[in-house]
């Protein structure tokens, strides 16, 4: 449901303006992946907020668990193991929606509303003007949105929307027992990620740097990376996302001139009609079938 | 039923019902599908009983129409293979449509203009049976790369199908006398001999 404290900025299958009186500042949760210790209060905490309970997994001989997102996981550690100049490394990354500034699933759903981006950033679903079709899932960069299985609705994960509506911090960020979430104005996290880049450049990190997409006009999740220079090295975060060209296309150009196409036949058929005429059976032939069938009645006779 | 015993058998009462379960199942799936493909069509969604409805129901008639295509592809498939007299014919349709069909070659049962959107509908259910089911995630789950080429190369096909059908059915009430062929499977001598001589002279033994 929409939130009447938060703005919305843009809705998904809807062509008209969005309210816009307010201006709302925007928000970001900043990850800083060299301070996270891998401890999944993060995961505990998203789940504890928002009343999900996934299904017990198994070890599979990662510390991956579960093993990818679904609807009842809306972030997610992933941890890879990458050896950099003779030495390994353990990167840990928390996965989940990045609330991106040019979202690829609002912009790929059919349903009125059931995308909402809000003036301060935040991309939510609301599942109630869901219909699982599962758009969004192709409209994303970062394969983020899962259909539930029970009852065919997209989730992922909220921003907390709700907790930051009444000005409170998402949970995972409040969990976090080293401050590697950071959470408020996303103008302030960009600040402060500067000072921790500083800093990991001087130990050492050289390519350490803040991961903001342009591709996808930034996003409201950020993270701090060692290695910025290959974002990929995080679990196959992509090193240049961007909205598919498919989708592009298909949520583009294809639309309205699909549109001006059909129209203009239907329209053209109708004009063609009023103005040429219908294409009659010619009186002539009627008559000589007329003729035929007399005829053949005297024949008969 | 017969209106008139001289009046020409052009379909089968099996013919005409498969035409319209397609004819049914087309307008239920350009009805919903363009719901999804445009904001401005999502009302019709309301026509299935809402938009998660409808989304649950098109791909099975989908299926359905898929099937019925089918048969009716093989029932006609012959009958419309274009030979040169056809392409001749469609070379000179621009004079037709302008009114004047005096020197349009003779034509079999179907014109060059009826087969050749014979064999676009033929193309285009091919096509969008196969990128749906690509898409159908309640069943399948294909990779996001081949569902995304899927969805251009379905809502591409499902327009241009759906303006192929609007000049389907625009030629059947333009041309006088045709519709009566899918309703009651006849027409008469005299439409026959305008429209189709070849074809009347092969039922009728007539020049
Ligand atoms: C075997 C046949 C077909 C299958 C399996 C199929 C399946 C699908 C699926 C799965 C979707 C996504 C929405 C949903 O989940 O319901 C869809 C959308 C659509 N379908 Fe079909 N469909 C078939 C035939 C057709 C036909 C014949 C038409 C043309 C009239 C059509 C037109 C569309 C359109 C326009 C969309 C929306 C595309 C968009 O969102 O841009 N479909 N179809
Ligand atoms: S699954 Fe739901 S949220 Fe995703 S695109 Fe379809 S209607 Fe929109």
């Amino acid at each position: 449901m929409a939130l009447q404290s938060l703005d919305i900025a843009r809705r998904s299958a809807t062509t008209t303006e969005a309210p816009q009186v307010r201006h709302t500042e925007e928000v970001a949760k900043l990850i800083d992946v060299s301070a996270c210790i891998g401890c999944k209060a993060c995961q505990a905490a998203c789940m504890e907020w928002n009343d999900i309970r996934p299904e017990v997994g198994h070890n599979v001989g990662i510390y991956d668990n579960p093993q990818d997102l679904d609807d009842k996981t809306w972030t997610l550690m992933r941890f890879t193991e990458v050896e950099e100049h003779g030495k390994l490394e353990w990167l840990i990354r928390k996965d989940g929606c990045m609330h991106c500034a040019d979202p690829g699933c609002l912009k790929a759903c059919p349903s009125p509303g059931a995308i909402i981006q809000y003036a301060n950033g935040i991309v939510d679903f609301h599942q109630e003007n869901c219909i699982g079709c599962g758009y969004c899932v192709t409209g994303c960069p970062f394969n983020v949105p899962r259909i539930s299985k029970t009852d065919s609705k997209a989730y992922k994960c909220s921003l907390c929307s709700d907790r930051v509506a009444v000005g409170q911090a998402p949970a995972c960020a409040k969990a976090c027992p080293t401050g590697a979430i950071k959470f408020g104005a996303k103008e302030d996290m960009v600040h402060y990620a500067e000072d921790r880049i500083v800093d990991l450049k001087e130990r050492g990190y050289r390519n350490a740097g803040l991961y903001d997409p342009q591709g996808v006009g930034g996003t409201h999740v950020m993270y701090v990376l060692h290695h910025a220079d290959r974002p990929s090295l995080y679990a196959g975060l992509p090193d240049n996302p961007q909205i598919s060209p498919m989708v592009s296309l298909w949520k583009g150009i294809a639309k309205p001139l699909a549109m001006v196409a059909l129209g203009a036949t239907a329209l053209g058929s109708l004009f063609h009609y009023v103005m040429k005429g219908p294409n009659e059976v010619s009186k002539e032939l009627e008559d000589e079938m007329d003729k035929e069938a007399a005829l053949e009645k005297e024949d008969a006779k | 039923m017969i209106r008139n015993p001289r009046d020409l058998q052009r379909y089968t009462a099996s013919e005409r019902a498969n035409h319209w379960v397609l004819g049914i199942c087309f307008i239920l799936l350009g009805l919903s599908g363009l719901a999804f493909f445009h904001p401005a069509f999502f009302p019709l969604v309301n026509l299935f009983g809402g938009g998660t409805w409808a989304r649950i129901l098109h791909p099975w008639i989908g299926v359905i129409m898929a099937l019925f295509f089918l048969v009716m592809f093989i029932r006609f498939a012959r009958l419309n293979l274009m030979g040169p007299v056809d392409w001749d014919w469609l070379s000179k349709v621009g004079k037709m449509v302008d009114g004047d069909d005096h020197d349009m070659p003779e034509q079999g049962k179907y014109n060059g203009g009826q087969k050749l959107l014979f064999w676009g509908l033929a193309l285009s259910m091919l096509l969008l049976a196969a990128s749906g089911v690509v898409m159908w995630r309640a069943w399948f789950s294909f990779p996001v790369e081949v569902v995304r080429v899927a969805m251009v190369v379905h809502a591409a096909t499902g327009a241009f199908m759906i303006g192929l059908i609007f000049v389907h059915v625009y030629a059947a009430i333009w041309t006088r006398g045709t519709i009566r062929a899918m309703l009651y499977g006849t027409v008469t001598r005299a439409w026959a001999k305008q429209h189709h001589r070849g074809w009347y002279r092969q039922v009728t033994g007539k020049n």
